[in-house]
């Protein structure tokens, strides 16, 4: 990755470039000797927001989908990345109803995560339970962490 | 899925919820987004609360002020790292004020993925007569 090079920060972890910038900028304002701006989580601004974590096996994606059902979804692993597609679809109510608030939306959404590892495609898992979607997908063997004991 | 158009969704921050009375317990509260419609009869509610089990979900009424709220049951497995987070989980909280006089006995509630679907059956004093004007 061309930003692991650039900037030297062996802490350095699959975030996002964006993250890294917003470090960058804090310690400028802090050379300015001002206040740094608060943290704002990198988003990619595509629906659905997603919530991506790892063990040491596997790594989880997860998505608030409240009304979808698990047939109106699509998702499909291609190398090293994820791709979840679908529709949102809210039932049309009875004629005479009177709307006081609309604030929940229908529509198609599509949207591909990279994942910062190589993966077993053959062992996906995917759940949807109250409304979440929990992609569960594991690691290929070259890219699980090594335990290494140390001889005495 | 073609025969409708559609349009595509866009992103939409969750909600804070900006109580008027200050939260005693930790964690983030938002606000779920609703739908709220009448008809004759009755005042649905619909409300997307994504990651809430009926078992946490607390609607309460009284004195026309209609609350809602709810927890969200925690991730199991506490030894994940997070890479990217793109949004946070928290307590469902909202409250409403209605006009109408509701039929406490018949409210009926149901939680499904993640969507809850509250009706309020209007009691029958509230229920709109029609009046004719005669003329003469």
């Amino acid at each position: 990755m061309i930003y692991r090079r650039f900037f030297n920060v062996p802490t350095w972890r699959f975030r996002s470039p964006l993250d890294e910038l917003h470090r960058l900028r804090q310690q400028m304002e802090l050379l300015y000797g001002r206040t740094p701006a608060p943290y704002q989580p990198a988003s990619a601004g595509v629906f659905p927001l997603i919530n991506l974590t790892e063990d040491k096996d596997k790594y989880y994606i997860r998505a608030e989908l409240p009304g979808v059902k698990g047939d109106e979804l699509d998702i499909q692993i291609k190398e090293n990345s994820l791709a979840i597609s679908g529709e949102r679809k809210i039932a049309a109510e009875e004629e005479d109803a009177r709307y006081h608030r609309r604030e929940r939306e229908a529509g198609t959404f599509s949207r591909m995560i990279g994942l910062p590892g190589d993966i077993n495609p053959d062992k996906v898992d995917a759940k949807l339970e109250n409304g979440i979607l929990t992609v569960v997908v594991s690691k290929a063997e070259t890219a699980k962490p090594k335990q290494i004991t140390v001889k005495s | 899925m073609a025969d409708t158009p559609s349009k595509e969704l866009k992103v939409r921050e969750k909600q804070e919820v900006t109580s008027p009375a200050e939260q005693t317990t930790p964690g983030l509260v938002f606000t779920p987004a609703v739908d709220i419609f009448e008809t004759e009869k009755e005042i649905t509610l619909l409300a997307d609360m994504p990651g809430v089990k009926a078992d946490n979900l607390t609607i309460d009424l009284r004195d026309n002020t209609l609350t809602l709220a709810a927890d969200i049951a925690p991730v199991d497995d506490t030894n994940e790292e997070d890479l990217l987070k793109e949004y946070d989980t928290g307590r469902y909280y909202r409250q409403f004020t209605l006009g109408e006089l509701i039929n406490q006995e018949n409210i009926d509630a149901k939680l499904n993925d993640g969507v809850l679907r509250l009706a309020l059956p209007k009691v029958e004093k509230a229920t709109p007569k029609k009046i004719s004007v005669k003329t003469g």
